[in-house]
Formats: structure tokens, C-alpha cells, sequence
């Protein structure tokens, strides 16, 4: 019995040092870890809002924008999703935008990156339309 | 029938799309009215209700529809082509899945074999029971009296497609890919009509609507059913209208003429 | 009267696992039917825009139906008093806990959007009647769970009463509300009636004591404990006055519609023409699921045990027959869009719509009744549900010393 507890204790204090070393092997290998994305620029100057303000606030103005829009009918390109995708579309090697099936997709390249799965498009196009 | 689109509320807010549409209704008002030919479908645009870009729609309007049945031709379906094509509808060869905004019913007595068409689609009802039975609130009526599905809190219970009496509202049955921009749709949720909301907002009228004064009989008038100068209104009040299944209260937003 | 003892079941003979592993294999089918259904979409069902709610919907609301009813025994024992049912109450309140959940699961994984159920908890349109349902049923599994433990814990024992009032009003509302469900629907005819409520209620009873009595019966045997016919034949006759009931409401139901000349195309389809329906409602639902287990339970010879089972297996079978022809058969009968007048679109308007299940709908359906029974197998593995007699002499209240009732 005693014996076990001293091979359970051993084999602990090993994980546990596995665990630190690789950890800090981790850090110093930030660099080569999974490559920073392709992110499609937009088509203007400026974004509407700063980049990094974006980068962390895109989805509650596109949440606020949402809900302003179908219940309200405020149909402003400020913050919406449409004017999103056509700003930032990314075109395939056939000339045509590319949906979010391909991983250079705008929206897709960060959010694969950030492992940040969203359902927007479940229903919403992903890629300009031809406007009637 | 005057044009009054240039005497819209000032806007602040330029607003290029509106500007855009605005003109082109504008033309096509003149071209139709030059043989002196009044059609229903070019209606004075919603002028009178024109929103500043930004606010939010008001209770002060009811869009509403009158379609008169006597120039309704039981061969004719522009208006649910014209639906399909704006919203992106398509078929999956599956009738029984597939979904309608609008379709063409006929209606024929029994006892005299009289026969009518007409189109049907969302009734816009003020009173929707759509919206009651809607366990999430997804199912809404809009301050301007247009019924939607807000399918970001749909689930797809279906219980809406039970209580709605005139079989609107269709479920999305498959996955999608390539909505129209302005059409989100996606599987597991339920739509109808929309009235064309996107069209309506940016000041124009619905597709099956301009669709029915070009290519068919005229059959169909958009237009606020609160603006006492509205044409929709003056023919309302001028003429005899139902509403179907009147006797349900629901005060549809959708009459017809001639049934 | 001797003072009942409970126990677990030990739930370690091969059986007992044997049933436990096809049990999971039917929740884990339906599981994959569900990720079937919506991983394709909707279209891979029978279900379409004609039919919105199928087999699932059949399946999840026969079992919240039966669980409602399924705590009737246990409210005719504290509430009402009856000493003989009092060992029966706590199994009681496990098989509703268990119904209301198998059916839950179904209904939820049927959803468009399953994934949403999120939204469902936290969006609430006040004025709908299923939200108001939500309420209910979360509130039935909380107040039933509270007093299964006030029945279980000794010291707690005289809040019990209390606690069987509250869930026996409760359990009315609910069936109350989920009649409503359809009760509530104007547009269609085979619906939008008040006796949409008081029938679920009559439905639930004679459900609920069927699979009440299956189980008891199930589970004595499988655990090898006594049970006397006493109690049987005491349950069997319950039955048969319920299932009764169901007649009486459903009989009542459709003679007012065929006095409103409005409603007799919709009660010529259910009642003469509608084929499948039709064959349902009179032999599946009149014949199978009324009249004979009546018979079966009042006029019947022999073993009490065996007709009380068939008795029981034939409520369940036309129980579902019924839910089938309400569900179903409603919703195919078309819309009035012009009374009186014939209709005819792209749009299946004016026809009778068409609906044939589909194996993953019934997968699920299957799936939501083995959760039932894995929950309640293993429920009474853990804690002390049954007791561990039933014997005439147990049970009896003329045995008893005193007639103070403990």
C-alpha cells in the first residue's frame, strides 16, 4: 500500500514538472506557433470605427445594429453586417468574392484563428450580392 | 395622380441608396402615366411616412395592401416570381418543404362554380396570433404594423405555423447558402412575407407590388393605411373591401376588393 | 397498519444491465436521429410546411401527458387520503419526474433550432402560451422533487400533505396548459375549443396510471418483492373509470362539433373519411384503448395481475392512437381560408395534406420513452422508491391496529 502512494506521488511530481516545462517551451515558441492571419483590409481609408476598438467591440455593435435594424427598421451602414462583407470582401483566384467556406473569407481567417465559431451565416450572405 | 417623392422629409443624413430609389420610381411614375393610364401599383411612394435615415419606424403608419380581384387573372403569378426573385426564394424540387411567401389561390362556390384568384400571402394582421403563440417573442409586429420573424431568437418550434389561419408562414426545411444581402433566411427557422421591408425602409414598395403594375394587371396598391391621404386609404374608404377570415378579428393589414 | 419500508432495488442481476444497455442504445439512437434531422434539415422527416408537428411532437406530448397523470397516485394518497395508494406515492412522483423530462428531450431536440434552447430560456413573450408551459413544467419537476423528499425524509413527513396539494394543483394546471396548447389554436378547426383542456386532463389520468401500473408491476417482479392483488385490482379499476373519462370528453367533443353545421367537414374527415385517422380514432383510440380495458378490469375472470397489464398496455397503445389523431389528423385537415367555398394552390391549400413518419422521427420519440425508463430504472437503484411489499397483508388498511393513518 505504501508503496503505491510512493509511486502515485512520484509519477505526480514528474507530471507536474512535464506540465512547466512545457509550458515555458510554449512561450518561447509563441512565434512559431499557429500563423497569424491573412486578414482582408477593407476597402476605404479607415474602418468605421478604430481597428482596435473593432477587434475586441465588432460583435456588440453588430449585435446592437441587429436588433436596432429588425426591430426598429434603422437600416444605417454604420454598423452593419452587410456593409461588413462588401468593405471587406476578399476575392477567390477566380476573380469572384469568396464565401465563408474559404478559409481567406474575412470574417472566417480570424475567427478560425481565435477558434471562435459564429452563426451569422447560417442565414446571412457572406459575400456582397448583386444589389436589385 | 400627383408625384410627390421630391417633397419627402428633409434628411439630415444624405442617404444615396433612398435618393437612388426615390428617382427611379419617380421615372417610372412618368413613363406610366403618359398614356394617361392610372395603374394601382405606382402609388404616390410612402412619402407622406418618409423616415430620417437613423430613426426608428413609428406607430404613426400601418403599411397595408388592397388588391382588387377584378383585375386578378387566374393565369397570372408576377407577383410570387417577382417574390421569389427579390428574396431569393428557391425550390428544392420538394413541394411540400419548400417554402412561399406568396402564392395563388383559387377560390370557387360549389353552388354556382364562380371562380376567382387571388394572391395570398402574410395578412400583416394587427392583431397576429403568430406573435401571441411566439414562446421567445422572435414572432413580432412591427411599430408599422409589418409582421416579422426575427430569426435571431427564433427556435423553430413551429407553433406560429399552427396558429396562423392562412398557412403564411413556411419552415426552412434545408441548409441555404447565398441568401440575398437584404433576405437573411436560414434552416431551422420560419419566415413569411416581410412585406419587403427592406424595400418599404428605404422608402420604396414591395417587389410583388411594382412587379403586378409592370407586368400584370395592377391588381395590387401599397401604401399607409393611417395617412387618411394615402390613395390605399381614400380607396378604402371609398370602396366595399374585405378582409378574409374577417370573422377571426384579426384585422388584417392586406384588403381585397371585388372577392 | 404496518409501517411500510422501502428499499432500493439492488439493479446487479444481468437483466437489470441487460435492460439498462438497451434502454441506452435507444437513447443514443435517437440522440444520432436528432443530430440527423438537423445537421440536414427538417426536410429528411415526414414533417413539412403542411404538417409542422410530427411524430416527435406525438411521442413528447403523450409522455408530459402521462406524467402529469403519472403523480396521481401519489396525490390520491397524501392528498386524498387513500392509505392503500400511500406506499405507492413516492414511485409515483419518480415516473413523473421521468416522464416530463423524456418528453422534454424529445420536444426540445425536435426544435428547428435546438442549439438556441438558450433563447427559449431567456426570451420570454409573456402572452404565449407555451412560454407559460416553460413555467410549468420547470415548476412541476422543482415541486414534485421537493416533495418526494419531504415523503422521504422522516422528520419532513408532515409537510408532505402540504407539498402533494400544491403539486396536485399543479399537475391540473399543467395539463391544463398543455391542452391549451392546442385549445388556444382559432385557426383550426379540429382545435380551438375549452374542452381541449379538461380532455388533456382526462387524458392524463388514464395515461399516467397505465404506465404507472406497468412499472410498478415491472419493477416488483424484476426485484422479486411481493404484490398482492389487492392493490392490482384496486389500480386496474381506477383505470378503467378513467379511461372512461376519456371517452365521456371525447365523446362530448365531437358531438358539439357535428351540431355546428361549420364543423362537420372536420368531424366527417376524423369520424368517416379520413382514413388512417379515421381507423385510428375508432379502433385505435374507442375500441383498443377504451373498451377493452374496461372490460378487461370490470368484467373480466382471471388473473388480476395479467388483465390489469394488458388492461394498461392497451390505454397506452390507444393513448398514442389519440394523440396521433389529435396531432395529425388537426393538422391535415386543411385550413378554412373561405368557408364554404373550395380552394386549390401550389400550396397544398383545400387539400387533405399528406404525413407518413419517418424512422429518425420515431428514433427520437423511441429515445425520449428509454430515457424515461433510465431514469426511473436507475432512480429506484439509488434511493428508496418502492417498497419493499406490497403484500395484501402490508398494504391493507383493515389490517391496521389503529385507524389514525400514519
Amino acid at each position: 500500500m505504501t508503496r503505491h502512494r510512493a509511486l502515485i506521488g512520484i509519477l505526480v511530481i514528474a507530471l507536474a514538472g512535464l506540465a512547466v516545462a512545457s509550458h515555458a517551451a510554449d512561450q518561447q515558441n509563441n512565434t512559431k506557433g499557429v500563423p497569424f492571419p491573412a486578414i482582408a483590409m477593407g476597402q476605404g481609408e479607415t474602418c468605421v470605427e478604430d481597428t482596435d476598438f473593432m477587434r475586441r467591440n465588432h460583435m456588440d455593435l453588430l449585435d446592437h445594429q441587429r436588433d436596432e435594424t429588425v426591430i426598429n427598421g434603422v437600416r444605417t451602414e454604420q454598423h452593419s453586417l452587410k456593409e461588413c462583407i462588401n468593405c471587406h470582401v476578399v476575392n477567390g483566384p477566380d476573380s469572384v468574392p469568396v464565401t465563408v467556406s474559404s478559409p481567406q473569407h474575412f470574417c472566417r481567417s480570424c475567427h478560425d484563428y481565435a477558434a471562435v465559431s459564429v452563426d451569422c451565416f447560417q442565414c446571412h450572405a457572406s459575400r456582397p450580392g448583386v444589389e436589385n | 395622380m400627383s408625384i410627390k417623392t421630391e417633397k419627402s422629409t428633409p434628411t439630415p443624413g444624405f442617404d444615396p441608396v433612398r435618393r437612388k430609389f426615390l428617382s427611379a420610381v419617380a421615372a417610372a411614375a412618368g413613363v406610366a402615366l403618359a398614356p394617361g393610364v392610372m395603374l394601382y401599383g405606382i402609388t404616390k411612394s410612402n412619402s407622406a411616412a418618409a423616415r430620417v435615415s437613423g430613426s426608428a419606424v413609428s406607430s404613426n403608419v400601418r403599411w397595408g395592401m388592397l388588391i382588387d380581384l377584378n383585375r386578378c387573372d387566374s393565369g397570372c403569378d408576377d407577383c410570387v416570381t417577382a417574390c421569389s426573385k427579390e428574396n431569393g426564394l428557391q425550390g428544392h424540387g420538394r413541394p411540400a418543404t419548400d417554402a412561399q411567401w406568396i402564392r395563388k389561390v383559387d377560390v370557387t362556390n360549389p353552388q354556382t362554380g364562380a371562380s376567382q384568384s387571388l394572391p395570398m400571402m402574410c395578412q400583416h394582421c394587427a392583431d397576429p396570433p403568430c406573435v401571441d403563440v411566439c414562446p421567445t417573442g422572435a414572432s413580432f409586429k412591427r411599430a408599422d404594423g409589418i409582421v416579422l420573424v426575427n430569426k435571431h431568437t427564433c427556435i423553430g418550434c413551429r407553433y406560429c405555423m399552427m396558429a396562423c389561419p392562412y398557412k403564411a408562414r413556411s419552415f426552412i426545411h434545408e441548409s441555404l447558402e447565398d441568401q440575398k444581402p437584404h433576405a437573411p433566411r436560414g434552416k431551422g427557422t420560419v419566415e413569411s412575407c416581410t412585406l419587403c421591408v427592406h424595400r418599404v425602409d428605404a422608402g420604396g414598395q414591395p417587389a410583388c407590388v411594382e412587379a403586378c403594375s409592370d407586368t400584370g394587371g395592377g391588381a395590387m396598391l401599397f401604401g399607409d393605411l393611417k395617412d387618411p391621404d394615402s390613395e390605399i386609404s381614400q380607396r378604402v374608404a371609398k370602396y366595399a373591401t374585405q378582409q378574409i377570415r374577417a370573422d377571426l378579428g384579426l384585422d388584417p393589414g392586406v384588403r381585397y376588393r371585388n372577392l | 397498519m404496518k409501517r411500510i419500508i422501502y428499499s432500493e432495488i439492488k439493479g446487479r442481476s444481468p437483466q437489470f444491465y441487460a435492460l439498462a444497455a438497451i434502454l441506452l442504445v435507444f437513447v443514443l439512437t435517437a440522440l444520432a436521429s436528432a443530430f440527423y434531422m438537423e445537421h440536414s434539415g427538417h426536410y429528411v422527416t415526414g414533417m413539412n410546411n403542411q404538417v409542422v408537428w410530427g411524430m416527435p411532437h406525438v411521442f413528447a406530448i403523450f409522455l408530459i401527458v402521462a406524467a402529469s397523470g403519472a403523480l396521481n397516485v401519489a396525490s390520491i394518497g397524501t392528498v386524498f387520503g387513500k392509505t392503500i395508494y400511500k406506499p405507492l406515492g413516492r414511485l409515483s412522483g419518480l415516473l413523473a419526474i421521468a416522464l416530463l423530462l423524456g418528453g422534454l428531450v424529445v420536444l426540445v431536440l425536435d426544435l428547428g433550432r435546438p442549439d438556441r434552447l438558450i433563447v427559449a430560456m431567456t426570451n420570454y413573450n409573456l402572452k404565449s402560451i407555451f412560454t407559460w408551459n416553460i413555467f410549468l413544467y420547470v415548476g412541476f419537476m422543482v415541486i414534485v422533487a421537493a416533495y418526494l423528499w419531504l415523503q422521504m425524509e422522516r422528520r419532513m413527513n408532515r409537510f408532505a400533505k402540504s407539498a402533494g396539494m400544491l403539486a396536485f394543483l399543479w399537475r391540473l394546471i399543467l395539463t391544463t396548459g398543455t391542452g391549451s396548447i392546442f385549445g388556444f389554436l382559432v385557426a383550426r378547426e379540429a382545435y380551438d375549443s375549452a374542452i381541449m383542456a379538461p380532455l388533456f386532463i382526462a387524458m392524463s389520468f388514464s395515461f399516467g396510471l397505465a404506465v404507472y401500473i406497468l412499472v410498478l408491476l415491472a419493477a416488483c417482479r424484476g426485484s422479486e418483492r411481493d404484490i398482492g392483488d389487492k392493490v392490482v385490482n384496486k389500480l386496474g379499476r381506477l383505470l378503467g373509470i378513467f379511461a372512461a373519462l376519456v371517452l365521456y370528453f371525447t365523446a362530448i367533443q365531437h358531438l358539439t362539433n357535428l351540431y355546428a353545421a361549420e364543423h362537420i367537414g372536420v368531424e366527417k374527415f376524423i369520424l368517416l373519411d379520413g382514413g388512417i385517422y379515421t381507423l385510428l380514432f375508432w379502433v385505435g383510440q374507442v375500441i383498443v384503448g377504451g373498451i377493452i380495458p374496461m372490460v378487461l378490469v370490470f368484467r373480466a375472470s382471471g388473473d388480476v395481475s395479467r388483465n390489469a397489464i394488458l388492461a394498461s398496455t392497451l390505454v397506452i397503445i390507444g393513448g398514442f392512437a389519440q394523440v396521433y389523431v389529435i396531432v395529425i389528423g388537426g393538422q391535415a385537415y386543411p385550413l378554412e381560408l373561405f368557408p364554404g367555398m373550395e380552394v386549390s394552390s401550389s400550396f397544398n391549400d383545400g387539400v387533405i395534406a399528406s404525413y407518413a413518419p419517418s424512422l429518425p422521427e420515431i428514433g427520437l420519440g423511441l429515445g425520449g420513452v428509454a430515457l424515461t425508463g433510465l431514469i426511473t430504472l436507475f432512480g429506484m437503484k439509488l434511493l428508496r422508491f418502492l417498497p419493499a411489499s406490497l403484500a395484501n397483508a402490508t398494504i391493507d388498511p383493515h389490517h391496521s391496529v389503529t385507524a389514525k393513518s400514519s
